[in-house]
């Protein structure tokens, strides 16, 4: 369960790089709200990316336990629970049209890893 | 007139193969008639085509086509030992030498041929015989048990056949050919050149160019067979097998048109020139043609019925490409394989170490196939017949069909055929008919089989028929592609060849060699369940962690609400009141819901992420271990209480499912594995709903495979019976490994065995006859499994690294506010949405 009750948005110091796992995810708490973090390498670049934890249809905070993929041109984490897809670039279920998820901006800098909400 | 006062009276002379078919399908068309059959012989229609399997150990019974009851049943009346002495055309009736009558409205005659035996001095006697009756069969089998060595005059199809049979009763086998070469109907010369090689290699003497002058007494043997050109050969025994005769007698005696040479002239509907009586098989002659092998045959009774039953049909010739075995040398033969078509080109590839020769006859615009010679490997038969009897146009480089690794070969396309186009000539099967069967709603190989018995027959025809069935299916939108995932162009089993040939033993390196992208929820487990069903590394181990499932990265099974439940291993169902004691603890400090499983185990249920290292050093400690109820891997080895306890026991069911459960744990594989040991024949244990059940007899174990419970139940099938300890856990390695190795992702046992070409039988051989040769390497790999097994929970409370997965969040060491319960029945469960919003009226239990 969780209510976004920020007012204004701010980059968090969340965790150090060493806390993510190639090609997997981990889940943060940031204010209040569970974020997934996933560090993709892919053609030898590595980016993160960050959604929120909570999978609308299984409605549990899972997200960051799923397994990180690409589908056609899509990096996509798929829910644990009943294995729908999110587009980690735009939050969007690749299944069904009225389901999705908050994505948030990330970036890293030196060895931390930062998260806007 | 009025016909439909009366049946239809018809009379059949003869009960040979094409005599019985025939009947068969005159009765499958319920036409209104009555049938009479009329055999010469003391026996109904048995199977002349593998005469020689006689000389293997089948016997008359196994041979016949069909027996008295069968023809009672069909209200066929059937007279065996029936000579017909007078044919009255005029009145329509048939006289036997018995003096039996039988009035006739339509006559068939289906008196078959006979052996020719070449007129040689001395043909005639004792131990000179020939080969197309079962009596035939007993007398060669008597004479060979008082000879050594034999002779078979005739290097034709069935002089070759013969031959096998009397390698296989045990003698010297020699074959005497007037022709320069075996088979010099069917092949080439440098084919039958070959072939005779091959034969010889097999220790039959092949002597071509021979005309026997005489067969007299022997020195060394029973006889001497003297030839032309002054050389002799000593022998026991002759067989003749120098083709046949028609068995023309009674149409040249009641004034029937035959041939010049013999043989009932018939027309196009297989009519003679009486319009009441028609000749099918082997006595009839068809454009001064007699066809000696058994499809033509059919294809005449099925004439002859079509036009008696008023539905049409004609016989208009047939192709005589044949395609066999014979004493396993693989042999074929297309349509023009001598080339004697005007303008036509020749291609041949001979291979002479491997012992292969292929040659392909094409019209002089090298646009069609003529015909064919294939020896040593028919691989491209079905291919090239297709092309011969469709008249495809052929590809650009037409010797790319006969060339071995010449790349790709071009596959015959689906749609190059047409839907007259026979695919499946043993049921008469044409493509437009596997259409019709995918248009009423067939939607695989096996509905298509079902349905239209095409490739049911020699099955030659199952690769050309799979190719109709995904295009067609492809056509229809119908996703036939093997391929696991859009990462990978392969199935599960050819990545897993791919990962051991290739010693892979990274998804990285998987999908840099093999694959696309960066896998998927798909491919990624898969491969992790792959490597570990070959190399069995630690299953967290940085490398594969990313591949695994939420249940095996976490080692549980996640519930609804994202919690875990924990089931340690609990082998045989055996448990000691202590262990009992310690499950109830830790449930308790923690308040995890528990409840028996089906696999006779304990469940707790309700663990946070971060509590899983807690609960499992605790369980550790006192002796437990993971029970991969997470896994795609072995779950539970079931057990009753076997005779140590009970009264009715015959076996010790407990001590022998704790074994098994402890060799096989930890094997990951396609899907989840289910074991059961019953102690006797009651079966408590539900043994038979288990991919693996093992039932104790008196004297060791049955073995059942392939069973499951679940959405599809399926009873488990008899594998082997009454093993002692070792052969049953030898078989258990093998099927498991080999259901590792073939099985499609997320396939179980059950519906991988049914798959499997062959099914049960097919595993049998694998397992337990090793016709693969692959057991050693089965045993080898089970062995290395077991060798390597470590409970993976112990290792991870081990492993600092690996621990640090087991945090909800990175950044805090809150927890998962979401995750509510509620109590009911004095334990937890999952707080309902609505509870979890009016948390007045639900009692929240507080978190541990």
């Amino acid at each position: 369960m969780q209510a976004q009750t920020s007012l204004s948005v701010q980059w968090h110091d969340v965790c150090s790089v060493d806390d993510l796992v190639t090609n997997s995810g981990v889940c943060a708490l940031i204010a209040g709200i569970q974020v997934a973090i996933f560090s993709v390498q892919l053609d030898g670049e590595t980016n993160v990316y960050a959604i929120s934890n909570w999978d609308p249809i299984g409605e549990a905070n899972v997200l960051y336990r799923g397994i990180v993929g690409t589908l056609t041109d899509k990096i996509v984490v798929a829910s644990p629970l009943y294995k729908e897809h999110y587009d980690l670039d735009t939050g969007k279920c690749l299944e069904r049209e009225d389901a999705s998820v908050s994505t948030y901006p990330v970036r890293v800098d030196k060895d931390r890893v930062f998260v806007e909400l | 007139m009025n016909f439909s006062s009366r049946q239809q009276r018809i009379v059949i002379i003869g009960n040979g193969m094409v005599g019985h078919h025939f009947v068969e399908q005159l009765v499958n068309s319920e036409y209104n008639c009555h049938i009479t059959v009329l055999s010469g012989e003391s026996r109904l229609a048995y199977d002349r085509v593998y005469l020689s399997s006689y000389f293997s150990g089948k016997t008359a019974e196994d041979l016949a086509l069909t027996d008295e009851k069968t023809y009672q049943d069909w209200g066929v009346k059937a007279v065996t030992n029936a000579w017909v002495s007078n044919i009255d055309r005029e009145n329509q009736v048939v006289t036997t030498k018995a003096g039996g009558t039988y009035e006739y409205d339509t006559l068939i005659l289906a008196t078959g041929s006979y052996p020719f035996v070449p007129p040689i001095p001395g043909n005639d006697q004792e131990h000179c015989l020939v080969y197309r009756t079962i009596e035939d069969l007993e007398a060669i089998s008597a004479s060979a048990s008082q000879s050594k060595v034999g002779v078979v005059v005739g290097g034709g199809l069935l002089g070759l056949e013969a031959a096998n049979a009397l390698k296989q009763a045990g003698l010297d086998t020699h074959v005497v050919e007037f022709a320069p070469q075996l088979m010099a109907v069917q092949l080439d010369p440098m084919g039958g050149e070959l072939l005779k090689d091959k034969i010889e290699a097999l220790g039959v003497q092949v002597h071509t160019q021979k005309a026997t002058e005489c067969i007299e007494a022997g020195e060394s043997c029973r006889y001497r067979m003297k030839f032309a050109d002054g050389t002799h050969l000593e022998t026991d025994l002759v067989l003749f097998s120098a083709g046949i005769r028609p068995s023309d007698q009674l149409a040249k005696e009641f004034g029937l048109v035959t041939g010049e040479r013999g043989g009932i002239v018939i027309d196009n509907q297989c009519r003679t020139s009486d319009h009441n009586i028609y000749a099918i098989g082997e006595c009839a002659l068809w454009d001064k043609k007699i066809y000696g092998l058994v499809a033509p045959g059919y294809a005449m009774a099925r004439t002859a019925v079509a036009n008696i039953i008023g539905t049409e049909g004609e016989f208009t010739g047939f192709d005589m490409s044949t395609k066999l075995k014979l004493m396993g040398v693989e042999v074929g033969s297309i349509g023009d394989a001598h080339a004697r078509t005007p303008g036509a080109l020749s291609y041949t590839y001979h291979n002479q170490p491997e012992g292969v020769y292929k040659k392909l006859v094409v019209d002089a615009n090298k646009a069609l196939v003529l015909g064919a010679v294939l020896i040593g490997d028919t691989s491209d038969y079905d291919t090239l017949l297709q092309y011969a009897l469709n008249s495809i146009a052929l590809p650009e480089s037409p010797e790319a069909l006969i060339l071995p690794s010449a790349g790709e070969k071009p596959l015959l396309g689906a749609d190059a055929l047409g839907d007259t186009a026979t695919i499946c000539s043993c049921h008469n099967v044409s493509k437009g008919d596997i259409v019709g069967a995918i248009d009423s709603g067939c939607c695989s190989v096996g509905d298509v089989k079902s349905c239209t018995k095409a490739a049911t027959g020699c099955g030659g025809c199952a690769a050309l028929l799979k190719n109709i069935v995904d295009s067609e299916l492809e056509k229809r939108g119908v996703e036939v592609s093997k391929a696991i995932c859009e990462h990978f162009d392969y199935s599960r089993q050819e990545l897993y060849h791919l990962i051991q040939v290739g010693q892979i033993h990274t998804f990285e390196e998987l999908l840099e060699k093999h694959g696309k992208g960066l896998g998927c929820d798909i491919c990624k487990p898969a491969a992790g369940s792959i490597f570990a069903s070959v190399w069995n590394d630690y299953i967290l181990a940085k490398q594969h962690q990313p591949l695994q499932d939420t249940n095996d990265t976490y080692l549980g099974n996640m519930q609804k609400d994202g919690t875990y439940s924990i089931v340690p291993r609990v082998a045989g169902g055996e448990i000691t009141p202590d262990k009992l004691i310690l499950l109830g603890d830790v449930a308790k400090r923690y308040n995890l819901y528990t409840k028996i499983t089906g696999g006779q185990r304990i469940d707790l249920f309700g663990a946070r992420v971060e509590q899983l290292p807690a609960i499992w050093e605790e369980l550790v400690a006192g002796g437990f271990e993971t029970g991969h109820a997470y896994a795609k891997a072995l779950r539970t080895v079931k057990s009753c209480v076997g005779s140590t306890w009970c009264r009715y026991g015959v076996q010790d069911s407990v001590t022998m499912a704790i074994d098994l459960e402890n060799r096989y744990k930890g094997l990951r594989a396609p899907h989840k594995i289910k074991f059961a040991v019953s102690g006797c024949t009651r079966e408590c244990a539900e043994a038979q709903g288990k991919d693996i059940g093992v039932i104790a007899t008196e004297k060791g174990w049955n073995l059942y495979v392939c069973g499951n419970g679940g959405m599809k139940p399926r009873h488990a099938d008899l594998f082997a019976t009454d093993l002692d300890d070792a052969t049953l856990v030898k078989y258990i390695d093998r099927v498991l490994m080999f259901y590792a190795k073939t099985a499609d992702r997320l396939q179980r046992t059950s519906v991988w065995m049914e798959n499997l070409e062959g099914g049960l039988e097919y595993l049998k051989s694998v397992v337990i006859e090793d016709s693969l040769g692959i057991c050693a390497e089965l045993e080898a790999q089970m062995q290395h499994i077991t060798d390597t097994y470590q409970c993976e929970w112990k290792t991870t409370i081990e492993s600092p690294e690996a621990l640090k997965r087991f945090r909800q969040f990175v950044n805090s060491n809150e927890t998962d506010s979401n995750i509510q319960f509620v109590a009911e029945r004095d334990q937890i469960r999952p707080a309902t949405k609505a509870e979890k919003f009016s948390a007045g009226k639900a009692i929240p239990v507080e978190l541990v």
